[in-house]
């Protein structure tokens, strides 16, 4: 450890104090924005602590904009992306690290170096394919692609079974079980912590899509979340409490996941950081 | 002979078993990289407006390139991005951890402020800082204004805040500043890699008489570079992949004057709205080159100063 004298010790209380404060202050204009009144919202120099409280932005906006239909489009190709995900990846990640077999290592190399493309390079013909399908303007796009694993989720995971002592599945294949019940009944509920973070970050990533939505729905009654608020915010862009108060509940599910789900989430962090 | 069939029987198994495991990969694989690659590729030769059939015109998507003034301005956006936001966010990340680690009080609660604002929805993130960066109303000139009309009674001039958003000047500095707010996931992975610098060293490096600042430089960063190396070739994909912000906080349009049009959204543009989608695929793989040779750069200058701890 670094070592600290008095003076260096307040010194970085004090740095912590202020970058928190930078940090935090965004969140709460966010929030007595999503308060104040149209006069209040314009008012020089800023109104710190709004007063009255102008509940209404909420009820407003959310009436404004049709909330509730996004949430339900949002919650689908959500819940869609995480049984999708925690299904297919927990398979391919079994068949990488769990069964031994030639050409396995050729296979993860395969999926890592799908992680070096960019989105763009497929965009275009992925398009032109679910067009043919029939596809555009439904969640299916969102979703199906899902169910094909993702490289990185699939690394995850792998790298969690590998660290699940070998005695444990061997002794059940000299037992006789198929590989299908090793997985369910061995691998499986031993990695409930890695199949959370992995859960966690397909329903993160769905719900925070910005891209997909806007290539693939027209329909305003088929909207997303982030498609819904980036239009309200485009032509109403002067209703500043309304739309603080439309970001502040399409945020707070996130916020609120994030603290209910904190260790999983750091854990997640960490273990993509470990490999560098 | 027995116990030699037996074992290709298992590896038989084995294989088959892998293979059907794997399969939902492998078919995505097929079905949502190899094939769009290929098709992407031979689009990049074709005018293609996805209403008829690609028609195949040989190089003349890429010669356009080189005479299509808003490419330039794109390129010019996205790498000026890049080279101010990925260097800015790894110091600041850097910063904020080595603060974190000093053994304070109160960790868990820093840590949390610190990381919070990366998984605000990007959507919600953009508007709330469109509203922040709004020249007359927003908070952050409402800060500049009034510190900066303090400036005089010290003798300086007095400062206001600037267009952000609605300055072409000001609008890449405007997208850079807020993508700092999202540095949290990078304070999470130093402070894990600080955490993992051995005491010892610290301690044999006190001994020796070093400094602080000594340490810091000898004991700390070569332990860290692997963690600031794997975040910079991150960044650096990310941000020539920048999209959703921009696009959010100018509604598509790339203004003002074209000073926020990033790669990413000219390519949009070309494929989903003027219909040029071999154009639109030509300018995929220019980004996939270009991502690929940044990448291949790093990776080339970080063997003279990345420290895989003796490995």
């Amino acid at each position: 450890m670094i070592q600290q004298n008095r003076a260096t010790r307040i010194a970085t209380y004090c740095l912590l104090c202020i970058f928190s404060v930078a940090f935090f202050l965004p969140f709460y204009w966010l929030l007595s924005t999503s308060l104040k009144t149209e006069s209040q919202v314009f008012r020089i120099p800023p109104v710190w602590f709004p007063h009255p409280l102008k509940w209404s932005n909420y009820t407003d906006g959310l009436t404004f904009v049709p909330f509730f239909t996004y949430l339900r489009n949002t919650l689908v190709i959500c819940v869609g992306n995480v049984v999708g995900a925690l299904l297919s990846c927990s398979l391919v990640a079994y068949g990488l690290a769990i069964i031994p077999w030639k050409g396995r290592d050729f296979v993860f190399f395969l999926i890592l170096s799908t992680m070096m493309l960019p989105y763009q390079v497929v965009m275009v013909p992925l398009f032109t394919v679910f067009t043919k399908l029939g596809w555009i303007d439904t969640f299916l796009p969102l979703i199906v692609p899902a169910f094909f694993g993702n490289a990185f989720l699939i690394f995850l995971l792998r790298q969690f079974f590998m660290s699940i002592p070998k005695d444990l599945t061997e002794a059940a294949r000299i037992d006789g079980c198929a590989e299908i019940q090793i997985y369910r009944r061995v691998i499986l509920p031993l990695s409930k912590p890695a199949m959370a973070t992995v859960a966690l970050f397909s329903f993160m990533g769905a719900w925070n899509d910005y891209l997909g939505p806007l290539i693939y729905l027209f329909d305003q009654g088929k909207y997303t979340l982030s498609l819904g608020l980036a239009m309200f915010s485009s032509q109403y862009g002067s209703y500043w409490g309304m739309l603080m108060a439309v970001s502040t509940v399409v945020t707070l599910p996130i916020i609120i996941l994030f603290f209910f789900t904190q260790r999983t989430f750091i854990q997640g962090i960490t273990m993509t950081g470990l490999k560098a | 002979m027995g116990n030699g069939s037996h074992t290709s029987r298992i590896e038989r198994t084995h294989r088959r078993n892998g293979l059907l495991f794997t399969l939902p990969a492998l078919l995505g694989l097929a079905g949502f990289t190899l094939y769009p690659m290929a098709a992407s590729l031979y689009y990049s030769f074709c005018r293609y407006t996805g209403l008829k059939p690609p028609v195949w015109t040989g190089l003349s998507n890429y010669f356009h390139m080189l005479h299509d003034p808003m490419l330039r301005t794109a390129l010019w956006n996205t790498f000026y991005y890049t080279a101010f936001a990925v260097p800015l966010g790894v110091a600041t990340a850097f910063f904020l951890a080595v603060l974190l680690n000093a053994r304070v009080r109160g960790l868990a609660f820093f840590r949390t402020i610190f990381y919070l604002p990366s998984i605000v929805p990007v959507v919600a993130s953009s508007v709330l800082w469109l509203w922040l960066l709004n020249p007359e109303n927003g908070l952050i000139n409402a800060i500049i204004d009034g510190v900066g009309r303090l400036l005089p009674r010290l003798g300086l001039p007095a400062i206001t805040g600037p267009g952000w958003l609605a300055d072409p000047v000001w609008s890449k500095p405007a997208l850079i500043l807020m993508s700092t707010w999202g540095v949290g996931a990078w304070v999470i992975i130093y402070l894990a890699g600080l955490q993992d610098v051995p005491q010892e060293l610290y301690e044999a490096a006190s001994l020796d008489g070093a400094s602080n600042w000594q340490k810091t430089r000898h004991v700390t960063m070569p332990f860290m570079s692997p963690y600031i190396f794997f975040t910079v070739v991150m960044g650096v994909i990310g941000g020539l992949q920048y999209f959703t912000q921009a696009w959010v906080m100018t509604r598509g349009t790339g203004g003002p004057v074209n000073s926020t049009m990033m790669y990413s959204m000219y390519l949009f543009q070309n494929a989903f709205q003027f219909f040029k989608m071999g154009y639109a695929c030509a300018l995929a793989w220019l980004l996939f080159v270009l991502i690929m040779g940044a990448t291949l750069l790093i990776f080339r200058t970080s063997a003279r100063y990345v420290y895989y701890g003796g490995r």
